[in-house]
């Protein structure tokens, strides 16, 4: 299969491969996808108190098209708000990437793991905000 | 050098040179013996004059164009028939392995359906036998697919279990195409004879790699292919038993050549670049098996010295030298043979990498799914050299660590966690 030149960049020098720390309430970790299908992917934001992603990490197990979605969005969804965040769509990544149409699953797993990340950080400040409002 | 007639016009092969070696500097390294092998040279030059200047019709009885290309055909029947301990009448030439397994099976079952409706076969055959099958249960017959053990092997107590009254033929390949085991075929052809039934092999990879004798092994069919064993494309043989007396419908009807069960002129040049690769593949089996055993210990070793976690898939031990299938845990396949652009090797079989599915062959073995997207095969053959060997390591060991650092599983793994233990989203 031939490759887009752009996920041969992203395959060959991916962005921000790596962890934060994901008990740090201002992570959101997003793991989606499962290792018997072929793709996993662990996106990682870290969130300013302004609600400004200012880092973003990713992991990802699969093809070289799944790396360079995930190694995509972790360019994107930095300097956004977290609900801009949610609105990237599997569309754009995959017209981005050029992804031929039996790899559009792995933009749709980056959606994915974005959401994943961004419902995992507000579930944490749900917590807080309940702690606080307890005290 | 006395086995080999004067058609085959062989060279020895230290003045074969490096042929088939990449001969470009930026082609990829070769490692993909079991999809295909480049012609040997000397078979090329054997073939060549076949095209041209001799290129009567083997079938034409009037003049000496004909007498000398069936002659030639002749000598390349023989030579076939020699790598196999047939007797040349029981060799037919076919298009490759592909038609040959389709005549055995389709061929046989039609012919004594009749009597016989049952078909006995195994899960990691290759497609064309699988597919014959599925056609032949569309056409009422029945057919049981047995399983394998872990080490790729079939059950020969199954195999007894499965022979009714009823059935007409196994068959059961010689050596796997993507793991390279070798079932227990002489075994195999006792059952099938004790019980008369047919014994049909798929030995397209068996070939000139392992030996093989279809009367010490009680095979009354043999499917020969012409590219897996340095010969050229578009060429196959069926080996068809004459005593006990195996009978066939044919699938291509015309003029009757190939006694009756494949019809149309025979491709001279290919007949004789089989004849040529099985004369080859026959004389210098035994120094080449052992030279691609220690080509391929050293790669086993390389890699397990550089890498945790790799794991063999298929038996070790009963298995052709030439192949080795690798799960690499934690790194997928497809990305991986990303990273090694510089080596032509396959994940999965060739045959089925276009779809997202994991080899049904590692699957019939019990590897788990995420261990099956995880491999490679590698096949070693004839050209394949220490340094290439060597190289392949190299890269394959670098990427490997590189994708591992990348991975959610092998961080996971590392940290203790049991990913068995994760609730995944399939999808």
């Amino acid at each position: 299969m031939a490759y887009s030149d752009k996920v041969i960049d992203h395959y060959e020098h991916p962005r921000n491969v790596g962890s934060l720390d994901k008990n740090d309430d201002s992570v959101g970790t997003g793991l989606v996808g499962a290792p018997a299908c072929g793709d996993v992917m662990k996106l990682q934001i870290k969130v300013d108190a302004e609600g400004i992603i200012e880092d973003a990490k990713f992991k990802t197990f699969g093809c070289g098209s799944a790396i360079a979605s995930s190694s995509l969005v972790t360019e994107w969804v930095k300097g956004k708000s977290v609900d801009e965040a949610s609105t990237i769509k599997n569309t754009e990544i995959a017209e981005h990437l050029a992804l031929p149409p039996v790899k559009i699953h792995c933009s749709v797993l980056a959606e994915d793991a974005i959401k994943a990340a961004v419902a995992d950080y507000k579930a944490k400040r749900d917590d807080d905000d309940k702690i606080e409002a307890a005290e | 050098m006395d086995d080999m007639p004067e058609t085959a016009a062989l060279t020895t092969r230290a003045d074969a040179g490096p042929a088939g070696a990449p001969r470009n500097r930026k082609a990829p390294v070769y490692l993909d013996y079991q999809a295909t092998t480049p012609t040997d040279p000397r078979v090329v030059e054997a073939m060549l004059p076949y095209f041209t200047e001799k290129f009567g019709n083997p079938h034409s009885r009037n003049h000496a164009y004909g007498w000398e290309s069936e002659e030639a055909v002749e000598t390349a029947r023989s030579q076939v028939a020699d790598i196999i301990g047939a007797d040349p009448r029981e060799v037919i030439f076919t298009s490759g392995a592909t038609e040959s397994n389709n005549l055995a099976l389709k061929g046989v079952a039609r012919f004594y359906k009749d009597r016989k409706n049952h078909v006995v076969t195994c899960v990691t055959e290759h497609k064309c036998v699988l597919d014959s099958c599925r056609h032949l249960e569309q056409e009422g017959f029945d057919v049981t697919y047995l399983p394998v053990r872990q080490d790729g092997l079939i059950d020969l107590d199954q195999l007894r279990e499965a022979i009714t009254d009823k059935t007409v033929i196994v068959s059961i390949m010689a050596v796997n195409n993507e793991i390279g085991v070798i079932q227990p075929i002489k075994e195999i052809g006792a059952i099938c004879r004790e019980r008369k039934v047919f014994f049909h092999t798929d030995a397209a990879q068996a070939v000139g790699k392992i030996p093989l004798d279809v009367d010490e092994m009680n095979i009354d069919l043999l499917s020969i292919s012409g590219h897996k064993i340095y010969g050229p494309k578009g060429i196959g043989a069926l080996y068809v038993r004459r005593r006990p007396r195996v009978r066939l419908a044919a699938l291509i009807t015309g003029g009757g050549q190939e006694r009756g069960m494949r019809s149309g002129t025979l491709p001279t040049p290919l007949c004789v670049g089989l004849g040529a690769a099985c004369a080859i593949a026959k004389a210098e089996m035994g120094a080449e098996a052992e030279r691609l055993r220690m080509l391929r210990d050293r790669f086993y070793e390389g890699i397990v010295e550089r890498l945790p976690e790799v794991y063999v898939n298929g038996d070790l031990e009963q298995r052709i030298p030439g192949n080795l299938n690798i799960s690499f845990a934690y790194v997928e396949g497809e990305g991986l043979m990303m990273g090694i652009k510089e080596l032509a090797v396959s994940s999965g079989s060739a045959c089925t990498s276009a779809s997202l599915e994991p080899s049904y062959v590692l699957r019939a073995l019990g590897v788990d799914e995420e261990l099956a997207h995880t491999s490679l095969r590698i096949g070693l053959g004839r050209f394949t050299t220490e340094d290439e060997v060597d190289y392949a390591v190299e890269k394959i060991a670098g990427e490997v660590e590189r994708l591992r650092q990348m991975s959610p599983l092998w961080e996971m793994a590392q940290e203790g966690i049991d990913l068995k233990s994760i609730e995944w989203a399939e999808h």
